[in-house]
């Protein structure tokens, strides 16, 4: 199956006759396994480099241009145990990486630079209240400038192009006050150093800039962690199309390969990977990642089918399009976008801080100006007190008090199976009082299952199985699964759209339609129980039975919803499926508001009303129709077997066959807001004792430098609580 | 204090040492896998000939 891939899409020629290739490894996860993989891998002839990647899960592989398969590789590691799947990092992921590694470099510059500078800065300190020259404290100043200067210039860039941007667009965020401190700090140093003064600040600036890029570093690197991990699992899902490569000729490439006006040929029992429209066939699909609606719809030529469609009884051709002219998609892209642009609004809590911030500092650093001047101290004085304050106001503790929790949370989170996608996902995640679930996919589990296996005999289930190995259709699959077997019966025959039929033990055995299978009393009770269920029956000679086959809740459903309950969280559930099969999942689960047959538009609408209410939303669904949902509520999540583009736009992803991870994210999510409160409170309190000592004008150099970075170590180990308390 | 002319160019050349080497080991991708490098430097047999660093 796995060597079915076509990996030239994947190989790239590096250098002199080098081909590259990467691969996403499930399972790597320590170091024996990395040891292990390189060393069997490196063994291969012509490999001239095997290296894991432990952090991401990947491997790198590359070998002489010649006779070697990447199939091998695979093959290998399928050997040692490793599932893994050839991968290409997607744009944004590539962007991420590219930034992160801007930002070490940056905050590279700044850590040597203020180490550099501390080398000068404390002589200089100590020669104050000693013996040390004049001209000695002049060229240490000089020196200090001279390292300090470019590597500011340099280093707060990010800084300074944010402030710029922000000031542009009359707002002001966190890194106006950040720039006015560090070039405001800067440049009174240089003035007092041409002047021969006693202080300058050229260390505590630096420092300032190292800290804060070592908070814009955490939570880049915690995104680009997603990101990479969105990718692996996206590799590891390994969707392949079979395409047309001549007018009856097919091949398996790989989904990512396929480019619009490609043929895609789709067999029963096979999932779309692309969005495009049907040319050619009929058949059943089931649409119910796209729409929520779980009963089969029709497809014929004309017909759009999304990627996620899963085709039931007939052979489709589908010719792939970019922008499919789908009613469904039109219409979820422009709410999308709609929706997108009201989330984009959200002031995250560091931003409101230092709306509050700002004016504040700058207002008592103006008063202590004016208040030295009414005092009777020189101009000159009255301005250096002033830059003190703000020297010492700066949001250094501020500007950690944030990205530190987020980054020990999303830690947290990632073991609990939950993968972020937005930066400020936690703080909005935290703030929900409300959780509104889409039912198919999201509540259950998006593979059809075997519902009545009380009814059924273990060795008749067995039999059952290994004959509905031989069929592609989606519920006989749905019985070979349960039944866990592996080995078809000979001899099988398949009728189209009927059943298969063959001989077991000397008597005939049947599993298909209840009509083929002459069980339709049996099909017809279970559909008096459970009008939703899917029903395919099996007969062994004379014995007749019939599974009801249907998509499970997940397992840990009821528990979840009444754990949401107790933290006094109100759960609704709105479907789009029909009403008899919504309410059913409403009573088992015990949730007393549900709507069924509800539109993109009308959960859309759901949610404004309850936002107009004053509820925040958290949305967790997973359908294509569920998307504009997710971007329109207050935080969204969505599980991993989503549509693409609902992952995309969800806040946050979680992983498995259990809805615990929603539980946890709210209550890991909770916990950091609080912390990142209490951070911004410790900030506060710290500037409440220092900004007196600077208005009173004796702030020293070493005075700001101690108080600069004892704040953020404070602030740090707050965050490290984060961790703590959720091992506990 | 004359050995202040040779000390401070020193101290600045050390330092203006340490940070290409900082700049080196960024670009050369050392902090790309700082899990797996962690573990690396304690797995106790030789690297198998023939490879080398992937970049």
């Amino acid at each position: 199956m796995q060597a079915d891939i076509d990996f030239s899409h994947y190989l790239k020629t590096t250098g002199v006759g080098l081909i590259h290739l990467d691969l996403a490894v499930e399972g790597i996860n320590c170091a024996g396994c990395m040891a292990k993989i390189e060393r069997n891998l490196s063994t291969i002839p012509d490999v001239t480099s095997a290296r894991v990647n432990l952090t991401n899960s990947r491997l790198a592989l590359e070998w002489k241009a010649g006779a070697l398969d990447p199939a091998l590789f695979v093959s290998r590691l399928a050997e040692l145990g490793y599932k893994a799947y050839p991968f290409e990092r997607n744009d944004a992921e590539i962007q991420e990486a590219r930034r992160a590694q801007a930002l070490l470099r940056r905050l590279g510059v700044a850590a040597f630079a203020a180490m550099n500078v501390m080398m000068l800065s404390v002589p200089v300190w100590f020669g104050n209240v000693s013996d040390m020259l004049p001209e000695q404290r002049d060229f240490f100043h000089w020196l200090s400038a001279l390292i300090v200067l470019p590597a500011a210039a340099y280093s707060a860039q990010p800084f300074f192009s944010s402030a710029l941007s922000a000031l542009r667009a009359r707002g002001v965020n966190m890194d106006v006050p950040i720039s006015i401190g560090i070039v405001l700090a800067l440049a009174t140093s240089v003035i007092e150093t041409v002047n021969h003064a006693e202080h300058a600040y050229f260390d505590a600036a630096i420092m300032l800039i190292a800290f804060l890029l070592a908070g814009r570093y955490l939570d880049q690197n915690m995104r680009r962690r997603t990101r990479a991990f969105a990718g692996n699992l996206a590799a590891l899902k390994a969707e392949t199309a079979t395409k047309f490569v001549g007018p009856t000729e097919i091949k398996t490439v790989p989904a990512a390969a396929i480019r619009p006006g490609d043929i895609v040929l789709l067999r029963p029992g096979e999932r779309c990977a692309v969005d495009g429209n049907v040319i050619e066939g009929r058949s059943e699909v089931d649409q119910s990642l796209i729409t929520g609606e779980t009963l089969p719809a029709i497809a014929t030529p004309g017909t759009a089918v999304f990627a996620g469609t899963l085709v039931r009884s007939g052979t489709l051709r589908i010719r792939a399009s970019a922008a499919s002219g789908g009613t469904l998609l039109d219409e979820i892209s422009r709410l999308l976008d709609h929706a997108l642009q009201a989330r984009s609004r959200y002031l995250r809590l560091a931003e409101r801080a230092s709306r509050l911030y700002a004016p504040i500092v700058h207002a008592t650093a103006f008063l202590a100006m004016l208040g030295w001047l009414a005092y009777g101290a020189s101009f000159h004085d009255s301005i250096v007190t002033a830059i003190a304050v703000l020297i010492i106001t700066c949001p250094c503790a501020l500007g950690l008090a944030v990205p530190a929790v987020q980054t020990v949370a999303s830690g947290a989170l990632f073991s609990s199976g939950v993968l972020l996608n937005a930066g400020d996902a936690i703080e909005r995640i935290a703030e929900i009082d409300r959780v509104i679930f889409d039912k198919t996919g999201t509540l259950t589990l998006p593979e059809l299952d075997v519902a009545n296996l009380a009814d059924i005999p273990d060795d008749v289930l067995k039999i059952a199985g290994r004959l509905a190995l031989s069929s592609r259709h989606p519920v006989a699959a749905a019985v070979a699964r349960r039944a866990g077997v592996a080995s078809p019966l000979p001899d099988i025959q398949e009728e189209p759209g009927q059943g298969v039929h063959g001989f077991h033990e000397g008597r005939p055995i049947r599993l298909g339609r209840p009509s083929f299978c002459g069980a339709d009393n049996l099909a017809n009770e279970i559909l008096c129980r459970d009008p939703e269920a899917s029903v395919v029956a099996f007969s062994h000679g004379e014995s007749k039975y019939a599974f009801a086959v249907r998509q499970r809740l997940r397992p840990d459903a009821a528990e979840v919803v009444a754990g949401l309950a107790r933290m006094g969280i109100a759960v609704e559930i709105v479907s789009g499926d029909r009403e008899p099969a919504v309410r059913l999942t409403a009573e088992v689960l015990g949730v007393h508001e549900w709507r069924a047959e509800v539109s993109p538009v009308d959960k859309i609408d759901r949610i404004d009303e309850l936002a107009r209410q004053g509820c925040k939303v958290l949305m967790v669904g997973d359908g294509l129709n569920d998307a504009p949902a997710l971007a329109a509520a207050h935080a969204s999540m969505s599980p991993v077997t989503a549509t693409h583009m609902s992952q995309a736009i969800a806040d946050a992803v979680f992983l498995g066959e259990r809805l615990a991870p929603v539980l946890a994210a709210v209550k890991v999510s909770r916990q950091a807001l609080r912390l990142m409160r209490q951070n911004l409170w410790l900030a506060v309190v710290y500037n409440v004792l220092a900004v007196p000592i600077a208005i009173a004008g004796l702030v020293t150099p070493l005075i700001a430098a101690a108080a600069m970075s004892g704040s953020s170590v404070i602030v740090m180990f707050n965050a490290l609580r984060a961790r703590t308390r959720e091992a506990a | 204090m004359e050995v202040l002319v040779i000390l401070v160019p020193l101290a600045l050349a050390l330092g203006f040492a340490g940070l290409l080497g900082f700049l080196w080991s960024l670009k050369s991708g050392q902090y790309d896998d700082l899990d797996g490098a962690a573990w690396r430097a304690i797995t106790d047999d030789e690297p198998v000939s023939g490879q080398g660093r992937s970049k």
